[in-house]
C-alpha cells in the first residue's frame, strides 16, 4: 500500500517517488531552478556583508569587518554633527538673556524650534500638545496665569516647578474650607460658591443670599484672593473674576474645590532638563499668546 | 469467570492517579501557604484538576473494555477522541482570542475602553490576546491535527491511552492558568513567555509527554518512511522545548510565591528572549503549520505533493536557519554589531527557504487549479500559502538593517506580524479545521459551503483592512520620528506622532472587527455540521472506536 513503483502523474508528466500515506503521493519533482539561485545569491551577500561588516565571534573579540564599522561610534559621529549644527546658537542662546533672546530674530526662532521640541516631548502629557490645557492643567494660551505671565515668572515657574518641594518652588495652595472639620458648613459654602460665580458674571441659583455670600467671602477667602477676587500671583491664588477656570466654574466644582482645597503639583524641570532648554522653553511659553 | 473480573488497571492508570494524587496533595500545601490570591487560586486550580483527572481516570477504567485493540480487522483503530477536543477547544480559544484582539484594538484608537480598571487595560488584555491566538488557538490546532495526521499517515493508533488526553487537557489547563494570571497581574513580564515558574514547569511535564506520545506513535508506524508533515511537527515539539527551557530560566521566590527571577540578565537576558521569540514564530508558526499544509492541501486538492526533493532542502535549510534569525529584534540596541549582523544575513538567507513550503504547497495545485473555484476550504488553504510567502519576504527585509531602523518599534511590525498570523496561521487552521470536523464526525460534508465563502470574503477583507492601514501607520511613525528641523530639533514629538495613528487605529479595529465576525460564521457552520449534517455514506476508520 505505502511503497508502490514510481508511476507517472497525467496532469505534470512527472513521475512519483513511490511514497503513499493516506493516498499522499509525492512527484519526483527537481528542485525550481530560479528558487535555488535565489538561495545561492543570499548566501553569496551575505557572505559579503560578512567581509565587510563585524560579523563572527572569535574567542576573544570577533571579525571586525573591512572598515572596523561601529554602530556605537556611527551613532556618536551622528549625535556630534547634530550638536554641531546647532552649536554656533546654543552657545549663544545659554549666554543670552530672556529679554535679548527675543530682541535677536535668529535667536529667536532657535529658542522657538527648541522650546517646541522640547514643549512636546516633556509639557504636552498634560497642558496638552497645543497648550490649552486640560481640567487641572492650566490653559498656557490665555492670559490668565496663576503663578504670572512674565518671562521671569514663567521660567521660575518651569524651572522650581508648583509645590514639588524644592524650596524654590511655587508654595501655598488652597486650603480645604468645608467638610466635617471645615470652617463654612454645607449651606455656606453652597452660598459663598455662588458669590464666587457672581464675581466671574456667572448665573446664579435662584434664592442664593449674595449678601451673606460676600460676607463669607471677606471673612475666609479676600486673604488670598483679594476683596474684589482677583487673585494673587504671589500665593497662586486664582483670578476669580476671569473667564478662564482651571478646575471648572459650575457650582458642584467650586462647591468640590472650596470643600477639599486644592494643590496641583507642576514638576520642577531643572536637573532634567538644561539651562539652555528651560529657557528656550520660557520663550515658547511666552510667545503662545498669554506672555506679558 | 466474566470479561469484566479480567480486567485490571494498566500502569498507566494506576501511575496517573497516584501522580494526580500527589499533585493534588502538593498544591493544597501552596495554597494553604501561599502568599499571593492569585496564586492561591492557581495552587486550589491545579487541586481541584488533579482531583477531577483522578475521577475520569476511573470513570474511564469502568466503562473501557478489559483491552483496546490497536487494530480492528486490520484496519488501524484510531483514537481520535483527544482530536476532537482540540477542534473545539481550538474554535472556543480562536473566538475569544479574536474578540480581545478586537477590544485592544479598540482600545489603542479610543482609550475610553480600558475603563479605568486594572484587569481590563492593555497591559494586561494584550497577553491575553497573543497568547489565547498563539498559544490557545494555534497550540490546540498543532496538537489536535498532529494526533490526526500522525495516526492517519503512520497507520498506527495514537500511542498511550492517558497520555493523549493528559496532553490535550493539561495543555488547556495551562492555557487557563496563564490567562487568568495576567488578569490578576501574575507575569513574568517576558513578551510571549508570560507565565510565571510554577505554570511553565507544568508546560514542561505536558510537552514532554507530547514528544513522547508522537515519537511512540511514529515508531509503531505501518509505514516505511516518516511523512514529511511528520517531520515539521516533530521539529516544532521538540523546539519548542528547548527554547521554552532555556528562555524560562528562572528561579522561584519561594514554593509559595508566584514571583521568580529570570537567570539571564541585561543583553543577554533580551538575546535569549529574542532568540525565543523569533523562533516561537520559526517553530510553532511556521514549521508547525506548514506541517498542515503538507498534509491537508495535498489530501483536500487530491494531488500528490509537488516535490519530494523541495520538501527535504527546505525543511533542513528552514530548521538550520530559523534559529541564528533573533538578533534582528535587537539592531541598533546594547547587542554586539556582530550578533546583529549574523541575524540579520541569517534572515535574508531564510528567504527562499520559508519560500520552499510555500512553492511546494501551490504547485501540488498544479492540475487541480479548477478546484479554486468550487471548493472555498482549498481557496483557504491556498491564500494563507499566499500570505504565508509574503509575509516571509517581508520578514528579511525588515530584518536589513537599514530598513529596520525605519520599521523598528513602529506599527510595521504589527502589520508583519498580523499578515503572517492572520493570513497564514489563521486561514490554513480554519482550512483545516473545516476538513477535520467532517472527517471525525463521518459527516458527507460542510453545513455550508457558502458560509465558507462568507468567512472566507468577510476575513479577507478585515485581513487587507488591517495589514494596509498598519503599513501606513507604521512608515508614518517611522517618518516622524525620523525628521529633523533644519535648525538640528526633532520635527516631531512623540506625541504628536501617536495623535496621527487615531484614523489608522480605528480602519485597524475595523479589520479586527471583520475578522472576528468571520471566525462567529466558521464557529455556527461547524456546529451546524456536526448537528445536521449528513452521514457520510463510507465508514472511515475513525468509527471504528470501540463503544466505551
Amino acid at each position: 500500500m505505502a511503497n508502490h513503483p514510481p508511476e507517472i502523474d497525467a496532469a505534470t508528466g512527472r513521475s512519483t517517488t513511490g511514497h503513499e500515506w493516506d493516498g499522499i503521493k509525492e512527484l519526483n519533482s527537481p528542485l525550481p531552478k530560479w528558487w535555488l539561485y535565489v538561495f545561492y545569491a543570499t548566501i553569496v551577500w551575505s557572505i559579503g556583508y560578512w567581509i565587510v561588516y563585524p560579523a563572527w565571534p572569535l574567542v576573544t573579540g570577533y571579525t571586525k569587518g573591512l572598515f572596523g564599522y561601529s554602530s556605537r561610534e556611527s551613532v556618536v559621529v551622528e549625535l556630534d554633527a547634530l550638536k554641531a549644527l546647532r552649536a554656533s546658537r546654543s552657545t549663544a542662546l545659554a549666554s543670552a538673556s530672556l529679554e535679548d533672546i527675543q530682541r535677536n530674530p535668529d535667536l529667536l526662532t532657535f529658542a522657538l524650534a527648541q522650546g517646541k521640541a522640547a514643549f512636546g516631548d516633556n509639557c504636552a502629557p498634560c497642558h496638552g500638545l497645543s497648550a490649552t490645557g486640560a481640567r487641572g492643567f492650566p490653559n498656557l494660551r490665555d492670559d490668565t496665569w496663576l503663578w504670572g505671565g512674565s518671562l521671569a515668572e514663567i521660567r521660575q515657574t518651569i524651572a522650581h516647578g508648583v509645590r514639588t518641594g524644592d524650596d524654590r518652588s511655587r508654595q501655598g495652595s488652597m486650603p480645604a474650607l468645608g467638610g466635617p472639620n471645615g470652617v463654612l458648613k454645607r449651606d455656606e459654602v453652597i452660598t459663598v460658591a455662588n458669590y464666587v460665580r457672581s464675581l466671574a458674571g456667572l448665573s446664579v441659583r435662584q434664592g442664593t443670599d449674595l449678601a451673606k455670600g460676600k460676607e463669607l467671602f471677606e471673612t475666609n477667602c479676600v486673604a488670598c484672593h483679594g476683596a474684589d477676587g482677583r487673585g494673587n500671583r504671589e500665593l497662586g491664588a486664582a483670578n476669580l473674576t476671569s473667564a478662564n477656570w482651571v478646575y471648572g466654574s459650575d457650582e458642584a466644582t467650586i462647591v468640590e474645590t472650596i470643600n477639599n482645597g486644592r494643590g496641583g503639583v507642576m514638576p520642577g524641570w531643572t536637573g532634567r532638563l538644561d539651562d539652555t532648554t528651560v529657557k528656550a522653553l520660557t520663550i515658547y511659553v511666552h510667545a503662545l499668546g498669554g506672555g506679558q | 469467570m466474566t470479561a469484566q473480573a479480567q480486567k485490571t488497571f494498566s500502569l498507566a492508570e494506576a501511575g496517573s492517579m497516584l501522580a494526580f494524587a500527589a499533585t493534588a496533595l502538593l498544591s493544597l500545601v501552596i495554597a494553604a501557604g501561599s502568599v499571593d490570591q492569585g496564586y492561591t487560586f492557581h495552587a486550589l486550580v491545579f487541586a481541584a484538576a488533579s482531583v477531577a483527572a483522578i475521577f475520569l481516570i476511573g470513570n474511564r477504567y469502568m466503562a473501557r473494555p478489559v483491552s483496546i485493540p490497536l487494530e480492528i480487522d486490520g484496519k488501524p483503530n484510531y483514537n481520535m477522541e483527544p482530536v476532537k477536543f482540540a477542534v473545539w477547544a481550538s474554535v472556543f480559544w480562536g473566538v475569544a482570542g479574536f474578540t480581545i484582539g478586537l477590544l485592544i484594538a479598540s482600545q489603542l484608537a479610543w482609550p475610553a475602553l480600558n475603563f479605568d480598571l486594572p484587569w481590563t487595560n492593555f497591559g494586561r488584555m494584550r497577553p491575553l490576546h497573543t497568547s489565547a491566538v498563539i498559544f490557545a488557538f494555534g497550540g490546540n490546532v498543532l496538537i489536535g491535527t498532529s494526533f490526526y495526521v500522525v495516526q492517519k499517515t503512520c497507520r498506527a493508533r495514537l500511542a498511550g491511552e492517558i497520555a493523549p488526553w493528559f496532553v490535550i487537557l493539561g495543555y488547556n489547563l495551562f492555557i487557563v492558568v496563564a490567562g487568568t494570571g495576567y488578569l490578576l497581574g501574575i507575569t513574568q513580564g517576558k513578551e510571549y513567555a508570560e507565565p510565571e515558574w510554577y505554570a511553565d514547569l507544568f508546560l514542561t511535564v505536558v510537552w514532554v509527554v507530547y514528544l513522547l506520545v508522537f515519537l511512540a506513535t511514529i515508531w509503531r508506524r505501518k509505514e516505511p518512511h516518516i511523512f514529511v508533515a511528520n517531520w515539521f511537527y516533530l521539529a516544532f515539539i521538540v523546539t519548542i522545548a528547548v527554547l521554552h527551557l532555556g528562555n524560562n530560566a528562572a528561579v522561584p521566590v519561594s514554593i509559595y510565591s508566584p514571583k521568580s527571577y529570570i537567570v539571564w540578565s541585561g543583553v543577554q537576558d533580551a538575546m535569549f528572549q529574542w532568540w525565543y521569540g523569533h523562533n516561537a514564530v520559526g517553530f510553532f508558526l511556521t514549521a508547525g503549520f506548514l506541517a498542515i499544509m503538507y498534509y491537508f492541501i495535498p489530501k483536500r486538492a487530491e494531488r500528490p505533493i509537488y516535490s519530494y526533493r523541495l520538501s527535504i532542502v527546505h525543511f533542513w535549510a528552514l530548521i538550520f536557519l530559523y534559529i541564528w534569525a533573533g538578533p534582528h529584534h535587537l539592531h541598533y540596541t546594547a547587542l554586539p554589531d556582530w550578533a546583529q549582523t549574523l541575524g540579520m544575513t541569517f534572515s535574508v538567507i531564510l528567504w527562499m527557504p520559508s519560500w520552499g513550503g510555500m512553492i511546494n504547497g501551490l504547485m501540488t495545485l498544479s492540475g487541480a487549479w479548477d478546484k479554486l473555484r468550487t471548493d472555498p476550504v482549498l481557496r483557504l488553504m491556498v491564500v494563507s500559502l499566499a500570505f504565508y510567502g509574503m509575509s516571509t519576504f517581508e520578514g528579511p527585509l525588515m530584518s536589513i538593517k537599514a530598513v529596520n531602523s525605519l520599521s523598528h518599534y513602529t506599527d510595521w511590525t504589527i502589520g508583519h506580524v498580523h499578515s503572517g498570523a492572520l493570513g497564514w496561521v489563521a486561514y490554513v487552521s480554519f482550512g483545516a479545521l473545516y476538513c477535520l470536523v467532517p472527517w471525525l464526525y463521518n459527516r458527507k460534508q460542510l453545513y455550508s459551503n457558502r458560509l465558507v465563502e462568507w468567512h472566507f470574503w468577510v476575513s479577507t477583507l478585515g485581513i487587507v483592512l488591517y495589514i494596509s492601514s498598519m503599513w501606513v501607520a507604521g512608515i508614518m511613525q517611522g517618518l516622524m520620528w525620523r525628521a529633523y528641523t533644519a535648525l538640528g530639533f526633532l520635527e516631531y514629538s512623540f506625541i504628536e506622532s501617536v495623535a496621527a495613528m487615531h484614523p489608522y487605529y480605528a480602519i485597524r479595529a475595523l479589520g479586527g472587527a471583520f475578522f472576528v465576525a468571520g471566525s462567529l460564521i466558521m464557529a455556527f457552520n461547524l456546529i451546524m455540521t456536526v448537528r445536521s449534517g449528513e452521514e457520510a455514506e463510507q465508514e472511515p476508520a475513525a468509527a471504528l472506536v470501540p463503544a466505551e
